[in-house]
């Protein structure tokens, strides 16, 4: 027996919508064989995993909870927005983690050097600042790629432990609040740095989640309407057809790695200036790597990655809803999104391809040959 | 002194050179598998949960091996069967590895582990200067050198060899001479999970025998730089593992004797220098083109 | 036949029959080849000789029917059993390997474990005795691609097969080259090997062949005798119908008209190891002239083409002047905003984005010439705007699809040929320049675009066309120069030009010695 591939004339319409959620199912299977093998109730571990923490669209009382699924979900969204626009021009930033700790840091310059810079310019300077930061260390990789023709995938990737060690040597170190006893970490951000809650009364949802789903419909605009996404487009398919076109390649990896950046960078000044309030060495529960499964869940479309970026973000509330009801290792959060990320890959074949399982060896021709 | 010190950078470049050998035979015959950090932290976390539960180190290493090999079949099954982007699968194997192994790992954490002996040949190994460093070492190092003397005589002097290169240079004129080109990659798939598990497994129980949660930190990603720099030839690789290992040693030698320069910066010098080599391999077009494996990372589709 | 004791059936093919998808690709096709026999397998581009021999080859599983193979049924399930059974091929498209030598890449195809020191001896004994020359120690990514040709024929040779199947193997040859190839073939038909020869070059088939199948849409539509035909009742055979000429008017003062497009002295370094450098290239076409431009591929045209286009810009301006104008210095969209149209050899990711539509291939390269109709405010795309010019051009080249806006990699390649070209028609460009026009196009889509690049240039455009098909360049040049290792000859008026000129030329000939020793023949 053998699996063979037939290539569709066409892609596939239905697949492509269908192949996310054949997925997501896929996932739901083996993550309920994962939880059997760990001893727990597969229907009791997906339930505190996918339903607990969505309660509060049905109880008020745990509203809550709606409001800490968009705080995960925003800095997934903006991230894997920005990710989504480099991998369909087919360069591969692999760094947002990295992107995403520079904008925190490079933002929280203001409030932490400049405490008594207290105006309302203070927070938009801090955003601008974050998306800078988040760029201009993108702009590494990018530069590289175009101008000694290096690798993005290795370069972006080994730029996430530099800034990992950088921010954990600031905040150790010379940004450390002296006040903080040993722990580390800056001070407390002043009242004009940090970033509102949306409805403070509801919950702790931050302007975060806004800028996340403003970047996704302005960048699914840009690409799927104007002159600027069929160009991202072509060369991240046909690099030479976009040649031809007369599309710069070169200025293409610019702009890919500078907006992925900036969203990082600014998804990394609102998660520190939103529900942390100061910078520490651990700002990140790897949401620069999660946001690529996010990517690839949203099948690169921003809307698509909207709500892909809700389910991840539900994934790390079920973790721990399901750590505290269950006792599963919040650990399996991060398997589970990453078989999650395996099945969307095997799914997305269908589109193109016809999927055809061989019997034995080419009966067809032998019988023919016989009856003959 | 200085044979100490050759012994400890030999330790620190074994599992790159290991991984990177292996991931060379893969990107040989024209597969990208960018999952060598997850398939090397699998091969950590088992290495060290069989030693501790069997008491044996040796099977240990086996079950890294084997675990490591079968950990890549899912990445083979989905580029070579399913024809999924090499790039991205990759990665995925990567943050599969990343999760998976957190969860396993997470009852082993802060035991103490099973340490595979160095081996130790009486008289020999006690020669001055060059004894322990000849005769005295962990049998993985002498497997390193075997391996990667074995896979430069097997790339360039075997047929099978040349098969190999043959699928990585074009995998469509490989198929029309009738040559199994997906079997032959899921080979090298295997032989690059293989050496990337026990690459895992020599950092779980020789280089620190204990389980700390992503305790590969990147070496993996090291590992596919190694390739690139050393453009696809075993005994280059050889050359920057040691490099390598020489930096890294020398990073923490500097820490140790608290030359004023912050730790994490001293950290970060071994990524650092991985982008500087690259940089400095890849601004060389010319060299890098004619060394490429020109099949590496595309899709396969045979026509029936 | 031509040779004793032979005569015998050497395969014979009963019924076989390939399906991809909804497309019979070969449709119960019958065929005999006798021993000692040189026997041509005509067709079209997509009537299915590559499926028929790649099934006798062993590469693709027939879906039913039978092969007989020396009056035993075989089933060929790989290459391997077909080059146990004494079949050997050389492919149009070579299988070889660029990172390895000659004698490596003759080695993967020999199962034994025999050290390549003694294949390269082999391979070098082979090539000399029969005229093909060999360094067998050399990187296939250096050689031109006649030497690679010589490697895969060799490759075949050193099997001992019993047939050779040659797939179109002139077509990447000098007319010269071309006879040293038949004379190899002559000798092996007397060595009593028997060949199936690809071609739709009729005229060396009548020449050669013994014996010839005639295929169309997948079917064998004639068994025949081709020295007793005429090209044009091959040619008949091949398409079904009669095939309209390509009607030519001569121009008249053409050498007044006004140059449109100048090229003065071009030079280019290699890009890639493997590319060739261009030697200092001057060309002139003017107002209502097709200039041709001949040559054995792999000697420059691509590299020119991305200069002339403008994907690599030049480092002086005035080292192409467009309608007047420099344009050396000026990218592929400025040269098009001057007037300039350009159409790539390879239409399925160069000319042409495989997964993109039809729609989105024509914004592809007029986003910025038709900016106007196509692009709105703040870069916003128009895309009724395009669709209706898609459909234009549909109608206009008759380009046939299976859905409105297909996928350009759904067309046939004769249907996205007329769809580019009719792309760039369209805006009526003042210069066009064609990399191949109608490689891969079947005969009727061929006739249509050599008959509109005609017509373009009669109204008024300067058309510039490379081509390998040399009778292409007889039927609709005014001019044809010839490209040899970088270096291009000045361009022969059409009566002036020969086969035989252009021929001595595509291989080497120094420019100034080519009238001479034709004279005499």
């Amino acid at each position: 027996m053998r699996i063979e591939l037939v290539r569709r004339p066409q892609h596939s319409a239905l697949f492509s919508a269908l192949s996310p959620f054949i997925a997501l199912g896929l996932t739901l299977v083996a993550g309920a064989i994962m939880f059997s093998l760990l001893g727990k109730n597969p229907v009791d571990a997906l339930y505190y995993y996918f339903i607990d923490p969505l309660t509060g669209i049905w109880d008020p009382g745990n509203r809550w909870q709606l409001h800490e699924l968009a705080i995960k979900a925003a800095p997934l969204i903006l991230i894997a927005v920005g990710l989504s626009v480099c991998f369909l021009s087919n360069n591969w930033n692999i760094g947002a983690e990295g992107q995403f700790i520079a904008g925190a840091v490079a933002g929280s310059f203001i409030p932490v050097l400049f405490p008594d810079f207290q105006t309302w310019a203070t927070l938009p300077l801090m955003l601008i600042f974050g998306m800078a930061g988040g760029a201009a260390y993108a702009a590494i990789p990018a530069f590289l790629k175009v101008k000694f023709n290096t690798n993005e995938i290795l370069t972006s990737l080994m730029l996430v432990y530099v800034a990992q060690l950088f921010n954990d040597w600031l905040v150790r170190g010379i940004w450390r609040n002296p006040e903080g006893m040993s722990f580390p970490g800056t001070i407390r951000f002043n009242e004009y740095a940090i970033l509102p809650q949306i409805w403070p009364d509801a919950g702790r949802a931050h302007w975060g989640f806004v800028f996340a789903l403003v970047a996704a419909v302005a960048v699914w605009f840009m690409l799927s309407k104007m002159l600027k996404g069929f160009e991202v487009k072509v060369l991240g398919q046909s690099p030479r057809a976009g040649r031809f076109a007369g599309f710069s390649s070169a200025k293409m990896v610019f702009f890919v790695f500078l907006l992925a950046g900036a969203l990082a960078g600014l998804a990394g000044i609102c998660e520190v200036a939103g529900p942390i309030e100061h910078l520490n060495e651990k700002i990140s529960i790897g949401y620069g790597f999660t946001a690529i499964i996010v990517a690839f869940l949203g099948r690169l479309n921003p809307l698509g990655i909207v709500a892909a970026g809700l389910i991840l973000a539900l994934t790390y509330l079920g973790g721990e809803s399901a750590q505290i009801a269950l006792g599963v290792s919040d650990k399996a959060v991060r398997a589970f999104q990453g078989m999650l990320l395996f099945f969307v890959l095997a799914c997305d074949t269908l589109i193109h391809y016809r999927i055809r399982i061989v019997g034995a060896l080419a009966t067809k021709a032998g019988e023919a040959t016989q009856n003959a | 002194m200085l044979e100490q010190i050759i012994i400890t950078i030999a330790t620190a470049a074994t599992p790159l050179l290991i991984a990177s050998i292996g991931e060379l035979v893969v990107e040989r015959s024209g597969v990208l598998n960018l999952g060598v950090e997850g398939m090397m932290v699998m091969g950590a976390v088992t290495g060290f949960g069989v030693a501790l539960l069997t008491g044996s180190p040796w099977l240990g290493v086996l079950a890294a091996i084997i675990v490591g090999a079968l950990f890549s079949l899912l990445f083979g099954f989905l580029t070579l069967t399913l024809v999924t982007n090499q790039v991205a699968t990759g990665l995925a194997l990567t943050l599969l590895g990343l999760g998976l192994s957190g969860m396993i790992g997470e009852s082993f954490v802060g035991l103490p582990g099973v340490k595979l002996a160095a081996i130790y040949i009486p008289g020999l190994t006690d020669l001055p200067f060059v004894g322990k460093l000849l005769f005295g070492q962990d049998p993985i190092f002498y497997l390193s050198i075997l391996l990667t003397v074995g896979v430069a005589w097997f790339l360039f002097r075997t047929r099978a060899g040349l098969t190999l290169r043959a699928v990585g240079d074009n995998h469509g004129s490989a198929h029309a001479l009738g040559i199994n080109v997906i079997g032959i990659r899921y080979l090298a798939v295997m032989f690059g999970g293989a050496c990337a598990g026990l690459a895992g497994g020599f950092l779980s129980l020789v280089y620190t025998p204990q389980w700390i949660e992503n305790m590969t930190a990147g070496r993996g990603w090291i590992a596919l730089a190694l390739v690139v720099f050393a453009s696809w030839r075993p005994l280059r690789v050889l050359a920057g593992a040691y490099l390598f290992g020489a930096v890294s040693i020398g990073q923490l030698h500097a820490q140790a004797l608290g030359i004023g320069i912050p730790s994490q910066l001293l950290s970060s010098l071994p990524y650092l220098a991985t982008i500087l080599v690259l940089v400095l391999i890849s601004r060389n077009k010319r060299l890098t083109m004619i060394n490429t494996p020109a099949s590496l990372g595309r899709p396969f589709v045979p026509d029936r | 036949m031509s040779a004793d004791g032979n005569g015998a059936n050497l395969l014979e093919v009963r019924g076989l029959t390939k399906i991809f998808g909804a497309l019979k690709a070969c449709d119960a096709v019958d065929l005999t080849i006798r021993k000692g026999e040189i026997h041509a397998l005509l067709g079209e581009n997509g009537a299915g000789k590559s499926t028929l021999v790649k099934m006798l080859f062993g590469s693709l599983e027939p879906y039913s029917g039978e092969i007989i193979w020396n009056g035993q049924a075989v089933r060929i399930t790989s290459p391997g059993v077909a080059k146990k059974l004494g079949i050997g091929m050389v492919f149009q498209h070579f299988s070889l390997f660029e990172a390895l030598s000659a004698a490596e890449n003759i080695a993967l195809s020999l199962d034994d474990q025999t050290p390549i020191s003694t294949i390269a001896a082999k391979a070098k004994a082979v090539s000399y005795s029969y005229g093909l020359p060999l360094d067998p120690y050399s990187l296939v990514g250096d050689l031109s691609v006649g030497e690679r040709q010589r490697i895969e024929i060799i490759r075949c040779l050193l099997q001992t097969p019993e047939l050779i199947i040659l797939d179109e193997p002139t077509s990447v040859l000098t007319p010269q080259e071309a006879d040293k190839l038949f004379e190899t073939l002559e000798r092996l038909r007397s060595e009593g090997k028997s060949i199936l020869y690809i071609s739709h070059r009729l005229e060396e088939v009548k020449r050669m062949c013994d014996a010839a199948t005639v295929m169309r849409h997948g079917k064998v539509v004639g068994h025949t005798d081709p020295r007793k035909e005429t090209a044009a009742s091959l040619a008949r055979m091949m398409v079904g119908s009669e095939v309209h000429a390509v009607v030519r008017a001569p121009v008249e003062g053409i050498e007044k008209a006004e140059p449109l497009l100048e090229i003065k002295n071009l030079s280019r370094k290699p890009a890639t190891p493997f590319s060739m450098a261009l030697r200092n290239i001057s060309l002139s076409v003017r107002a209502g002239e097709v200039v041709g431009i001949a040559g054995v591929a792999g000697n420059g045209q691509g590299e020119f083409f991305e200069a002339v286009s403008g994907e690599v810009k030049q480092p002086d301006a005035g080292t192409i002047r467009i309608r007047g104008k420099d344009a050396g210095r000026v990218d592929i969209t400025g040269r098009r905003l001057l007037g300039a149209a350009f159409v790539p050899e390879e239409r399925l990711g160069h000319g042409a984005a495989p997964r993109m539509t039809l729609s989105e291939n024509l914004f592809l390269s007029r986003y910025a010439t038709d900016r106007k109709a196509f692009v709105g405010a703040g870069g916003l795309v128009k895309e009724s705007a395009i669709d209706s010019a898609t459909q234009r051009i549909v109608q206009e080249m008759d380009v046939r699809k299976s859905a409105r806006n297909p996928e350009a990699a759904s067309l046939s390649g004769g249907n996205l040929q007329k769809f580019i070209i009719g792309r760039e028609l369209d805006r009526r460009p003042a210069v066009l320049v064609v990399n191949q026009p109608t490689w891969g196009v079947d005969a009727g889509a061929a006739a249509k675009i050599r008959q509109s690049l005609i017509e373009l240039a009669r109204s008024g455009s300067a058309v510039l066309v490379i081509s390998q098909d040399l009778d292409e360049l007889f039927e609709i040049s005014d001019a044809i120069a010839v490209m040899h290792n970088g270096e291009l000859s000045k361009p022969l008026p059409r009566a002036e030009a020969t086969l035989e000129k252009i021929g001595l030329l595509m291989g080497g000939a120094e420019p100034g010695h080519v009238e001479h020793p034709l004279e005499a023949v």
